[in-house]
């Protein structure tokens, strides 16, 4: 595990970063929502009346006025988009970035496999985002508690869950394309995780694009659906990750033959 | 066993030639100079014996071991020196030291510290502060500190200044007593020509000379000194040629009597015709490789 600890190390200034700021604007909104509390019946009137933009962010079968309605869209957004940019970027660099600095040659100068460089180097992604996402949970339980609300913990675990398993989807596709790359795979991590919301939001929008809903990982992690079903969708987990497994399983097949330089 | 053999070790770079039919054959023990150009494929030899790139066609054996198939036990009994020496940011000579030896799984601390000693290594400093020379320095103790029985040093001294250089081929030297095989690839000659029993020329991919160091100098080439006044028009086989008013130094490798007949009808003070240094050797190969 010499590589996990040593990753882990290299990467730890970044979770930091990313936990904190993850953190910090999730316990912005929710202090805000006792103020806003109050004011929330007009707020979901007119959220539920802006047309697109209501179905975009499903807003028309949330309410605002609930903490579960409004921790679902606003936190949701936060650690969704926080969380995916998070995860792209963390394994879109993982095997990319020993070509990139050039420590490839010193890495794999050493006794170690290249199956075994991989599986260390995607535990030490998979436990940085594990534990961005639980102390992110244990920010958003004790600012739930500290504005003097019940925590939904129903609500609260299935809609963690669903962003969690979007990061591992998102994380199993970028380590793949971190195996190919060898520059500009940052670019390539934070484009999928935008190409993905945004394609959640016209699948959210347009009914016959719809189907999108089964290609983005956003689309098992519409709070409002969360919400309503008390579950998450079980199939689109399925697919995501299925697509995650084969991006892994590509980084894999390309990194044990790659001439490294 | 040999310490590397390689037959016939091909890779090309999608269409470019990278190093074509390479034979190798360094045995335990052997101090072996690889001598080159730039781009004329010693890195890309070295970097398919540890495995970093795949040969195109071929076979390489390190201690009997296919270099395809057993890249691990290979690199466990391997030390390498990188010709640019480059480490992760941030982290101090002696964490680099650390994990290179975990990653070995090995506790190499005792000799890390003599190493460091002996190349004036500040273990404390952190690497991006480094210039270039004291990187190639950690990179060296990277390379030797587990002790291993082959050291590939690439381009190993660029970056060290005379005194370090010394001290690093003594250390090489020790090592190669002790038993290790040393294979060196440089450009530099003369550093070969010192330290080196055997080597290898390689030019655009291929090797054109392989032997023992002093075989490699005997050639039919001289280095000829003339002091005096001498005539050599028409005479075939010059080159490298300097005057200077009373004299003249080239490289024959024409006809001895021809030119025995032309110094005979000239006014000679003094003369000295010796064997050529590898340097010229080198020149000599890859002209002669050229015609």
């Amino acid at each position: 595990m010499t590589l996990v600890k040593h990753e882990l190390k290299q990467g730890k200034l970044s979770l930091i970063i990313w936990t904190g700021s993850i953190g910090l604007l999730l316990a912005v909104c929710i202090f805000l929502f006792p103020e806003m509390k109050g004011q929330m019946e007009d707020v979901s009137n007119v959220f539920s009346s802006m047309g697109s933009f209501t179905d975009a962010f499903g807003m028309d079968r949330l309410n605002f006025g609930t903490l579960t309605g409004f921790y679902a869209i606003e936190c949701g957004n936060v650690l969704g988009l926080g969380g995916a940019f998070f995860a792209s970027l963390c394994a879109a660099g993982i095997l990319s970035k020993e070509e990139r600095e050039r420590t490839a040659e010193f890495l794999l100068s050493h006794p170690v496999s290249r199956v075994r460089m991989i599986t260390e180097k995607l535990i030490s992604v998979f436990v940085q985002i594990t534990a961005m996402n639980l102390a992110v949970y244990a920010i958003s339980a004790a600012c739930i508690t500290f504005v003097g609300e019940d925590i939904p913990w129903k609500e609260l675990n299935l809609l963690h869950s669903a962003y969690y398993l979007l990061q591992i989807e998102l994380m199993g596709i970028c380590f793949g394309i971190s195996a190919f790359m060898r520059r500009g795979s940052a670019g390539a991590g934070l484009g999928i995780a935008a190409m993905m919301y945004f394609l959640n939001l016209v699948a959210n929008i347009t009914e016959s694009a719809e189907f999108l809903k089964y290609l983005t990982p956003f689309g098992y992690c519409e709070g409002a659906d969360i919400i309503t079903d008390g579950s998450l969708d079980g199939g689109k987990i399925v697919i995501g990750m299925a697509a995650g497994a084969a991006g892994i399983l590509a980084g894999y097949v390309k990194y044990t033959r790659k001439d490294i330089q | 066993m040999e310490a590397i053999r390689t037959s016939n070790l091909t890779k090309y770079y999608g269409k470019s030639r990278g190093i074509e039919g390479i034979d190798l054959e360094v045995s335990q023990g052997d101090f072996f100079g690889f001598i080159g150009p730039n781009g004329a494929g010693k890195s890309t030899t070295i970097r398919s014996l540890l495995g970093l790139i795949s040969p195109t066609s071929g076979e390489g054996y390190i201690y009997g071991l296919d270099i395809r198939g057993d890249r691990e036990e290979i690199l466990a009994r391997t030390g390498y020196l990188p010709s640019e020496a480059v480490f992760y940011r941030g982290m101090k000579v002696k964490d680099i030291l650390k994990l290179s030896a975990s990653l070995r799984k090995k506790d190499c601390r005792e000799a890390a510290s003599v190493l460091c000693r002996r190349l004036q290594l500040d273990e404390e400093r952190k690497v991006d502060e480094l210039s270039f020379g004291n990187r190639k320095k950690a990179a060296i103790v990277c390379a030797l500190q587990h002790e291993p029985e082959l050291l590939i040093l690439d381009e190993p001294t660029s970056g060290l200044d005379p005194l370090m250089q010394k001290e690093f081929f003594e250390i090489l030297k020790e090592r190669n007593k002790a038993g290790a095989a040393v294979f060196l690839s440089s450009h530099v000659l003369s550093e070969i020509q010192r330290n080196c029993t055997r080597a290898a020329i390689i030019r655009e991919g291929k090797i054109i000379a392989c032997g023992s160091v002093d075989e490699l100098s005997k050639t039919s080439t001289r280095r000829v000194t003339v002091h005096g006044s001498v005539n050599l028009e028409g005479l075939e086989g010059i080159r490298d040629r300097t005057d200077t008013p009373g004299l003249s130094s080239f490289l024959y490798s024409g006809d001895m009597n021809l030119l025995l007949k032309a110094l005979a009808r000239g006014r000679i003070s003094d003369i000295s015709i010796s064997e050529p240094d590898l340097e010229e050797v080198f020149m000599h190969y890859y002209e002669e490789d050229r015609k």
